[in-house]
């Protein structure tokens, strides 16, 4: 019951207060606020130390020039050292010193010089407290209207909206004009091959010896031992005249010996591998990163560019990381003098995805 | 006459002292020379039974819990017969053995040995079976072909242990170690044994005169500063990126903060 009084009279009391208050805010409001935030106005004008201390301005404009000719000593400094600490020789340390030297001089020309200008301008030049009035952005209803009235006009004239087949194939053309460009495109990629089989294959055919990254020399399956990883590179490859690095960054492999008992291989692929011998491609399915930090004990080949995990043992399938599809082996063999060749070139296309192969 | 004549045949007060000495220079001198020469050549002879007997004693009492008592090999250690003089050399000279406790790597720590145990426990288990010798002087001196070593490192390394041989990570713990204070007879080692999760680079996949030229590189690589300036860890665009946005961006804040601050 003492509830229901309270509550009766705040209500009461709510009712009063709106009726002294009826004549000044909206039906709807149903608070009133007492002590609205009134506008402080601007701050009082505070004086700077050199507008009050003859001896702080003059110590200020010593300031400002002792800057200014700090900044011309940087500027000559900067001269100077390109001649006293030339690239002459072929020491690398000589670099480091001439860009050094010229870099600390010209730093300072420019450093002293903004400085000194902001300076200059913050505590000598005169402390006028100005106010800059907005005006309204829109602007006022007769240019508004002689606005609306050009366009109204400038589309009865021209019937745009009338002439509807007119406006619709203009808009057409306007769509198809960039066409062109999006089609030349094409000549960036080689103009006597398709782009796709080339993106498909790469230099390793049936027979291609497997050679060391970089000399060339081939690779016979003894000098493989138990826990090696060898840099390969087709045979043949170091030879080519053009396009040598184009075709290496696909061929790319990686050569490595596990204990035939930890190897877990494919069913189709049990002829794939030489007593334990592997070789991968070395470029990653994610955006084609070199993997070569191989672990001779875990087995696994990590990507350094986006941390994708391959593992050898279990034929390199994806166990950590972005990319989604195993790295693509190499089938490898031996010839009759024991060195280790290619059966045949990649059985699907190596690196990243591209618009034919996702 | 007489006088002089007795002067002349007279010895000095201190000859026999003299004499003494020169005699006890030359015996210790010869004795010197001649124990520092078999010690030099017990070193030195990687067969010799007192080097392997003192090395089997270090072993079973250092090695034996993990490895076996004849370095066969328990579950939790592998069998040592086999890997040679330069995976123990380069196991226990630096510190990585006796193993501190299992890990996903042995971590480096203070050498437990004097390089005279090191070459013992060395010797012995390389006469347990066939494995790569420590490496001779002038194969680690770093006289070889800097540029031809940097390829190869490039090719062969750097994937692992960074471009300026600073080191990186690798899955689940591991890392590759920073080759920046490794002495060449270690770098040489650690490519013919392949310790811990390291592959093999056996001579045939790179041969010692290219060993030679990669040690030649890190050498250089450690005796030159890099021209560029500050390296920052010469770990890339990591460090340089942190650097540049909390000290570039630190500056640019704080001028702009002065510029818009009212003089006092």
């Amino acid at each position: 019951m003492a509830q229901d009084d309270n509550s009766g009279a705040e209500l009461a009391a709510a009712d009063s207060s709106h009726a002294a208050h009826a004549s000044d805010a909206s039906p709807g409001t149903a608070l009133i606020v007492q002590d609205a935030f009134e506008n402080p106005g601007f701050p009082a004008h505070r004086p700077r130390v050199t507008d009050e201390n003859p001896q702080r301005e003059k110590r200020a404009q010593r300031t400002v020039y002792t800057l200014f000719y700090l900044s011309i000593l940087g500027s000559l400094w900067a001269v100077a050292a390109y001649m006293l600490f030339p690239m002459e020789s072929n020491n690398p340390g000589d670099v480091r010193l001439n860009n050094l030297f010229i870099g600390l001089g010209a730093a300072l020309a420019l450093l002293a010089l903004g400085i000194g200008i902001v300076h200059w301008g913050k505590s000598v030049m005169e402390d006028v407290e100005l106010v800059d009035e907005r005006h309204p952005i829109g602007g006022s209803p007769e240019t508004q209207a002689a606005a609306v009235k050009v366009f109204t006009d400038s589309d009865r004239e021209s019937g745009f909206t009338r002439r509807s087949v007119i406006r619709n194939s203009l808009i057409g053309a306007i769509v198809v004009f960039p066409l062109p460009a999006l089609v030349l495109f094409r000549g960036l990629a080689p103009q006597d091959q398709l782009p796709v089989p080339l993106l498909s294959h790469t230099m390793w055919r049936k027979g291609t010896r497997l050679a060391l990254d970089p000399s060339g020399a081939p690779i016979k399956a003894s000098d493989v031992t138990i826990g090696s990883a060898f840099h390969v590179i087709p045979e043949g490859l170091n030879d080519l005249e053009h396009g040598k690095l184009d075709e290496k960054a696909k061929a790319a492999v990686l050569l490595m010996r596990l204990e035939p008992s930890e190897l877990n291989e494919l069913p189709e692929r049990k002829d794939w591998s030489y007593d334990g011998i592997v070789a991968y491609s070395k470029i990653c399915t994610h955006v084609g990163c070199p993997v070569a930090l191989y672990e001779q004990h875990t087995h696994h080949l990590l990507c350094p560019c986006h941390q994708s995990q391959f593992d050898v043992a279990n034929h390199c399938e994806v166990i950590f990381g972005p990319a989604k599809r195993p790295l693509p082996q190499l089938p490898i063999a031996i010839d009759d003098e024991g060195y280790l060749i290619a059966q045949s070139d990649f059985t699907e296309p190596v690196g990243p995805s591209f618009w034919e192969r996702h | 006459m007489n006088r002089q004549k007795r002067r002349t045949g007279r010895r000095h007060p201190l000859a026999t002292v003299a004499l003494l000495a020169i005699g006890l220079v030359f015996t210790g001198g010869a004795y010197a020379a001649l124990s520092a020469g078999t010690t030099a050549q017990a070193e030195a002879d990687s067969t010799s039974q007192q080097t392997i007997e003192e090395g089997k004693k270090l072993f079973q009492a250092n090695c034996a819990t993990c490895h076996g008592l004849s370095a066969e090999g328990t579950d939790t250690g592998p069998s040592l017969v086999g890997v040679g003089a330069a995976a123990v050399d380069f196991q226990v000279g630096t510190g990585r053995m006796p193993m501190q406790m299992q890990g996903p790597q042995a971590q480096e720590k203070p050498v437990q040995f004097t390089d005279e145990q090191v070459k013992q426990l060395a010797y012995y288990v390389a006469s347990l079976g066939p494995g790569p010798d420590i490496p001779d002087d002038h194969l680690v001196n770093g006289g070889g072909d800097a540029a031809n070593g940097a390829e190869l490192f490039r090719i062969n390394c750097a994937m692992c242990h960074n471009v300026a041989g600073a080191g990186g990570a690798l899955t689940e713990g591991k890392f590759a170690p920073p080759l920046t204070d490794v002495s060449g007879v270690h770098i040489y080692e650690a490519m013919v044994t392949g310790p811990q999760n390291m592959p093999v680079f056996n001579d045939l996949n790179i041969s010692p005169e290219d060993k030679r030229d990669i040690i030649t590189y890190l050498k250089y690589v450690q005796d030159n500063r890099s021209p560029g300036g500050f390296e920052l860890g010469s770990l890339g665009p990591v460090a340089e990126g942190l650097f540049i946005w909390i000290f570039g961006l630190g500056a640019i804040v704080a001028i702009t903060v002065w510029i818009t601050a009212k003089s006092n």
